[in-house]
């Protein structure tokens, strides 16, 4: 197809934290010098803001490096962390508190905020905007573009107006390339287009792979009474105990009388007939979170995967015209379970080093070495290099066990010990058989505390344009009844935070229903397929969740 | 023939909105906001107008404060020709927006004015019947085609059980309903030219006309909660509810 294109020195994929930052720094340099300098940014989403969902306790050291004045200027900071509280759910109704000085020192948020992430992107959106970026939400990228010689040159948008078949409806509008020296991928956890680059240029070869949980959370507005703002809970234990399985919890008190609550599933999980989704409903009943929740309503659902490998599943960043940041690549620091400010570190790095390259040549399509070297010399190295140990010592040790380990690793010897862990499962390859694993029966959602999937994604704002080809696609499309469901009890159905994927019993035979148009684009069927049978692709722009405040 | 086409910012239709803790109003901050559904349509109609070589101009008006002036933009990059936007922060009322538009009007002299028939906000359906008593023109409300022939414009309206078509004289206001068309997407290279075009402000304080409210919002609330349904056993058991629990038999 004869497409439309324009270029631009620096085309970056993806309005989160790193591809913002990205954007701007290229954006000031240039301004500083008084260079011209054209960069785009494209986002998935409706708005800049619209796919983004983080806990989140927000350390501002890279916001710190990117706008010094950010609090005159108005950034989304309005809850400093004023105490933090650590617990273990040893049941479902007993906790036990885990002193500060017991706690690994990663854990401590003296001088961090809790904030949305998603108004964070939407005020950096508005900043990318007045220094000259030119911003465009609800344009995906869908396709990588490559020279000749096979280095990227940019990436096309998707078509708009495709019928469910692939037809062209009355109003088809054809994607745009566009065409850039360098073209920054920041896509975030999973992203479609990272997870084709890191097998084109074999990025991660010399690393482990890449380990995944889920994030689910909801937004509450509790009443007066139980509202401590500035308070940060974090438990780890019950309900995923109960499975023996790995991830932690959390509750933050932000401003006007809202709390987030949310759960991360470590998704090596083995039993097939986990539910994240129902353990996190579950959770809630908890008396530790139950007494802040009690006479609230709930505001806003979301999920999303993280990449938590660490330095260990870091791959290469850099390829032949082009940089892979942020969660694209996995610069996650697990130990503290934030990733906002690696990721706008890396976006930092990323941008100077374009910057400086394209100083000196200006031809398109190199490889930039020299990103590697910076991020070795930066401080998110430093500090994903101290806390390398923490994921895979609890993968190896269990989280008790693990928790100690990392408490002598990170408080005494501030992860200098000689060695490091690896840990070469992939998370999809960890599943046990459904015949072997206990069936989880979990309790009905109350509709006080907890809840179904379907009145769930409905607080997602979640919408995508029916008739349009399904963007999950089955590499082979008889392998969910056929193997998985004998072999797992088909687990698409209850990883799935939407309700997507359902088993459907007709008269005859059972049959793999996809209901595309509740995707919250999380990614979890593209990590914990077993067979890695589900490919997610971009759908047609703006479809997807609209969260506000996530 | 110029054709002036008013759209207005609203709560993106996929957004369930949520009532305000103090029941003040709907939550708005960091809400992701549109061009009203009907605008949007109506903008399309218009650009028709102008593609088929009836109209030489198509100019956008929305009245709001400044953060409208991205639905101008939206309008701009479908392909209307230049802008204009009547700043205020006043939250106003059918009649204080068709006063505002009249001025607008008086200027530009269009032949037309499109208009969404009803904002999906404030569910109205005023702006546009009030415009035309100002103007003293002929009104087309809830158009599902648009035909101009000569100095009249023939308009099917969507009426209850049918349709209906009138002819009015040009210069007439017309709403345009949900059939009237399918509004295109805007192109990434059309975004990027909406950019340049001109995109007029003019503060609502400077055109001498009373906003000011005439009604007071006393309270706003959610809908009550639907209750859960219940099975029952026999087409007996179902009419007897109907007729003695329900009291709709």
């Amino acid at each position: 197809m004869q497409r439309e294109s324009m270029e631009f020195d620096v085309v970056v994929v993806g309005g989160g934290p790193a591809g913002l930052s990205a954007a701007i720094r290229l954006r000031q340099l240039a301004m500083v010098e008084g260079r011209e300098l054209s960069v785009c940014l494209v986002e998935k989403g409706a708005e800049v803001g619209a796919h983004i969902m983080s806990g989140a306790v927000f350390e501002p050291s890279a916001l710190n490096e990117l706008f010094p004045d950010w609090r005159n200027m108005g950034a989304p900071l309005n809850t400093p962390v004023q105490s933090d509280e650590i617990f273990y759910l040893s049941c479902s109704h007993r906790s036990i508190r885990v002193p500060g000085v017991f706690a690994p020192s990663t854990m401590h948020n003296n001088g961090n905020y809790i904030v949305s992430l998603g108004n964070v992107c939407r005020w950096l959106g508005q900043q990318a905007e007045t220094l000259g970026v030119d911003v465009f939400p609800g344009f995906p990228a869908s396709d990588v573009l490559y020279d000749e010689e096979g280095r990227v040159r940019g990436v096309v948008t998707a078509d708009m107006g495709v019928g469910r078949t692939g037809e062209q409806k009355g109003g088809f509008t054809p994607g745009i390339e566009l065409i850039g020296k360098q073209t920054v991928f920041a896509e975030g956890c999973r992203g479609h287009l990272g997870k084709q680059l890191i097998s084109k240029y074999s990025l991660d070869a010399e690393c482990d792979p890449q380990h995944y949980g889920l994030g689910i959370k909801e937004v509450w507005e509790i009443p007066a009474e139980q509202h401590v703002p500035g308070l940060v809970i974090h438990s780890t234990g019950w309900p995923l105990s109960e499975s023996a399985t790995q991830g932690g919890a959390f509750m933050y008190h932000l401003e006007d009388g809202t709390v987030v609550i949310g759960q991360v599933v470590d998704l090596n999980y083995r039993n097939p007939h986990l539910s994240p989704f129902d353990e996190f409903q579950q959770l809630k009943h908890h008396p530790l979170y139950e007494q802040y929740l009690r006479g609230g309503s709930r505001i806003s659902y979301g999920a999303r995967a993280i990449a938590k490998g660490g330095l260990q599943s870091l791959p290469k960043m850099h390829f032949p015209g082009g940089l892979l940041i942020g969660c694209d690549a996995g610069t996650l620091n697990f130990a503290k379970i934030k990733g906002s400010h690696t990721a706008m570190k890396s976006g930092l790095l990323a941008a100077d080093t374009i910057y400086e390259a394209l100083a000196v040549n200006q031809s398109a399509g190199q490889d930039l070495a020299a990103y590697a070297e910076k991020f070795r010399a930066s401080s998110i190295y430093d500090e994903l290099y101290q806390q390398r140990n923490f994921g895979p010592a609890m993968h190896r040790f269990g989280n008790l066990v693990g928790a100690v380990y990392s408490w002598v690793d990170l408080n005494l010897l501030k992860g200098k010990l000689p060695w490091t862990f690896h840990d070469k499962r992939p998370d999809y390859s960890t599943m046990a058989t459904a015949d072997w694993a206990p069936v989880i029966h979990y309790p009905k959602p109350d509709n006080v505390l907890s809840f179904d999937k379907t009145s769930s994604v409905y607080l997602s704002n979640t919408n995508h344009e029916e008739d349009q080809p399904c963007h999950l696609t089955l590499r082979d499309s008889s392998v969910p009844i056929a193997f998985n469901l004998p072999t797992y009890a088909e687990p698409a159905q209850r990883y799935c935070p939407a309700g997507v994927y359902e088993v459907v019993e007709d008269a005859s035979a059972s049959r793999f229903q996809i209901n595309a148009q509740n995707c919250l684009h999380c990614k979890t069927c593209d990590i914990k397929d077993p067979s890695q049978n589900i490919i997610w692709r971009a759908p047609e722009g703006g479809g997807g969740p609209n969260y506000t405040s996530m | 023939m110029k054709v002036l086409v008013a759209v207005k910012r609203v709560v993106d239709a996929n957004v369930k909105v949520r009532v305000k803790a103090d029941e003040s109003d709907v939550e708005l901050s960091n809400v992701k906001m549109s061009i009203n559904p009907f605008c949007e349509i109506a903008v399309e109609a218009a650009l028709q107008l102008k593609e088929s070589g009836q109209a030489s101009e198509v100019i956008a008006v929305s009245v709001g404060p400044d953060v409208c002036q991205e639905q101008l933009r939206t309008a701009l990059a479908m392909g209307a020709d230049r802008a204009v936007l009547i700043k205020t922060g006043n939250d106003l009322e059918p009649l204080a927006i068709a006063k505002l538009l009249y001025t607008v009007t008086q200027r530009e002299e269009p032949g037309i004015v499109l208009l969404g028939k009803q904002s999906i906000d404030g569910d109205n359906n005023q702006t546009g019947q009030m415009l035309s008593a100002l103007m003293g023109s002929a009104q087309g409300t809830f158009a599902s085609q648009i035909n101009v022939v000569g100095d009249w414009v023939n308009v099917i309206r969507e009426v209850d059980g049918g349709l209906e078509t009138r002819s009015l004289r040009l210069p007439a206001v017309i709403t345009a309903d949900l059939r009237l068309n399918e509004p295109r997407y805007a192109s990434l290279p059309n975004i990027m030219k909406a950019k340049k075009k001109p995109l007029e402000v003019i503060d609502a304080s400077d055109l001498g006309v009373d906003i000011a409210p005439r009604l007071k919002v006393i309270k706003v609330s959610a809908p009550p909660e639907r209750k859960a349904g219940i099975r029952v056993n026999s087409v007996q058991e179902l009419v007897e509810k109907l007729k003695n629990e329900a009291g709709v038999i």
